[in-house]
């Protein structure tokens, strides 16, 4: 996650010598650890990251094992968390689940991303018809509701993995292209961007290597609370069936088969319903605090 | 330009977009893998029942005269034929409508409710305790999976303390306020994040404003200032922001109809999902991809006709 921030903030560097005084001048509150909520953010994430990818060294228990002798067990020694209906230790099952949608979700947030930020990047940059048709495009995506569209996706495409990336990414598109495009916009008219065009560089180089490096950094700011979507997305997905297919573990699936038993072993829904409420809260608490560092005038 | 002809303007480009909501759905049916007719039917369907859907959905036409036998069902008001409960789509989605509008209403006004006053304690005195506690709570409801919300709220204050139904519509104004209050209160925990912070930073906004400092100079009270100055002035961007996120209540809305049995649209989808009736699915989208779009509208036109300060060209 720090790795994150700081590229962000390099990104948002220009090289002029006003932005590098400006820089210089900055209070002190907004190097990136002064700042209490990407803090707290980072060490959030940070600490869900470390368990479920150190899950094998945290639990012996193999998260999709059944022991049918030692159903719905509440909590003990031996199973810290209890077990679920087919005596499946719950503790693996939310680090392991933990792994997978943490998974699909950082990478489900990648495709929109690029593919918004190229159109958004051609729309605001070659401006005309390109631009009509690709923000005329934005407005019927955006008409439809988020979930309502995901879910009809999901539903057409077949359940699944590969079904939650392609409808992520068709409905997700749409806010990069908005925010890059609005940024391209004004970036396009500065200075340094007319003297690359009258240096005779190509369309494609200005694009890549001057105008997207300044504009990136609102899309990186977007994509924080974009995950904390797609994590959603993906635990509603699985809890109607149609997303993470059993037996693989996922926090969706999880709360699914624990409604059932909710009034006797509350824990068995709760608990992975708490961890991603914990995971959307770190990573809202990240976008909020990159928000704050990269964005001090407003 | 004036006010008509900013609505007329507004009016005319509705038209695009609604045709694209129109295109969007009619595609769907060709992100079917393999057979649309086939998948939907089953592996036991019949070779006749395969030819009929075929015929119906107008699978064997070039794409182009597909889109056309659509639009022109469409505009007749035919939705399809449902295939579980073999009656008109049209007539479902009617008579599912009340109860999702009724939910997204309900929901809206829970929202304002809960936001208003905690918006104006955050703006009260910027970067105090309270302003970080207010900014940081909802941040919890952001990532709040809807439904898990309704399961423990239906557990708890339903199952638990008996104050609500656990599910179900009600009958009458006062069973619907009585029934509909957790599901309309779950969808509104979600919207309160976004509500409560552009509420703080228009409130902010206005607080900067001459006239506030106007008014602070000739000696008005505080609570005074606020509901008589900055509440009025700040409430319009609130409106303006769930009619933007007019998307996201209605999102909200589908599986939190699931959860509570609420008989909406939003549970009508997911159902016919389970039963692989294509063509509910279809129309229950297409719905509400207009709904979006008339909302969106509503909210531009009523936000320039309220604000004196909004131009019309833009």
């Amino acid at each position: 996650m720090s790795a994150i921030s700081l590229s962000a903030g390099t990104g948002s560097g220009d090289s002029s010598p006003q932005v590098a005084a400006a820089e210089r001048t900055q209070p002190r509150r907004h190097h990136w650890y002064r700042q209490p909520a990407l803090m707290a953010g980072i060490v959030i994430i940070g600490l869900i990251l470390l368990a479920v990818i150190a899950a094998p060294l945290l639990t012996h228990w193999n998260p999709d094992a059944q022991n049918l002798n030692a159903t719905l067990s509440g909590f003990s020694g031996r199973h810290w968390l209890g077990t679920d209906q087919e005596g499946r230790d719950t503790f693996a099952r939310l680090l392991y689940g933990g792994r997978v949608d943490l998974q699909v979700a950082f990478i489900a947030v990648l495709f929109p991303f690029v593919l918004g930020t190229i159109l958004g990047s051609v729309a605001g940059y070659f401006g005309g018809w390109i631009d009509i048709l690709i923000m005329r495009l934005v407005d019927i995506v955006v008409a439809f509701p988020f979930f309502v569209l995901i879910i009809a996706l999901v539903f057409v495409l077949g359940p699944g993995e590969r079904s939650i990336y392609i409808a992520i990414t068709l409905v997700g598109w749409v806010s990069y292209a908005r925010i890059i495009r609005g940024e391209i916009l004004v970036a396009k008219r500065q200075e340094y961007v007319l003297a690359a065009q009258s240096g005779g560089l190509s369309n494609l180089r200005i694009m890549g290597r001057h105008l997207l490096p300044n504009v990136i950094t609102q899309a990186i700011i977007y994509a924080m609370s974009d995950i904390v979507q797609d994590i959603l997305a993906i635990v509603t997905l699985s809890y109607l069936g149609l997303g993470i297919q059993p037996p693989t573990p996922d926090w969706g699936t999880m709360i699914s088969d624990g409604q059932n038993f909710l009034t006797t072993h509350w824990q068995l829904t709760t608990i992975p319903g708490l961890a991603v409420v914990v995971t959307g809260l770190g990573l809202s608490l990240i976008g909020d605090g990159l928000a704050d560092l990269l964005r001090p005038g407003q | 330009m004036g006010r008509m002809t900013f609505v007329f303007r507004r009016l005319l480009l509705l038209v695009p977009t609604v045709l694209g909501v129109t295109i969007i759905t009619f595609f769907m049916i060709h992100l079917i893998p393999g057979d649309p007719a086939r998948t939907i039917l089953g592996i036991h369907a019949t070779p006749r029942a395969i030819a009929i859907l075929h015929r119906e959905w107008g699978l064997n036409r070039p794409l182009a005269s597909q889109y056309w036998l659509f639009m022109d069902r469409l505009v007749h008001g035919n939705l399809g034929t449902s295939l579980y409960y073999g009656v008109p789509v049209a007539g479902l989605v009617t008579s599912h409508l009340p109860a999702t509008l009724w939910l997204i209403c309900y929901a809206a006004v829970i929202a304002i409710v809960i936001s208003v006053p905690l918006a104006m304690i955050a703006a009260s005195r910027k970067d105090a305790v309270r302003d970080h506690i207010v900014r940081a709570v909802p941040l919890l409801g952001l990532g709040m999976p809807a439904f898990w919300l309704a399961l423990i709220l239906q557990t708890t204050l339903a199952l638990k303390f008996r104050l609500f139904p656990v599910s179900g519509y009600g009958t009458g104004f006062v069973g619907h306020l009585h029934s509909m209050f957790l599901p309309a209160l779950t969808v509104a925990i979600a919207l309160c994040p976004v509500v409560i912070r552009s509420l703080r930073a228009s409130m902010l906004n206005v607080l900067g404003a001459d006239f506030v400092t106007t008014a602070r100079a000739k000696g008005v009270p505080g609570p005074r200032l606020f509901v008589r100055h900055v509440l009025r002035n700040a409430v319009i961007p609130a409106v303006t922001v769930l009619g933007i996120n007019i998307g996201f209540l209605i999102g909200g809305t589908l599986i939190v109809e699931q959860v509570f049995q609420v008989p909406g649209i939003g549970q009508l989808m997911i159902n016919s999902i389970f039963q692989r009736d294509f063509d509910v699915v279809q129309a229950v989208a297409l719905v509400f991809g207009i709904m979006v779009v008339l909302v969106n509208l509503l909210t531009d036109v009523a936000y320039a006709s309220l604000d004196p300060r909004v131009r019309f060209d833009r």
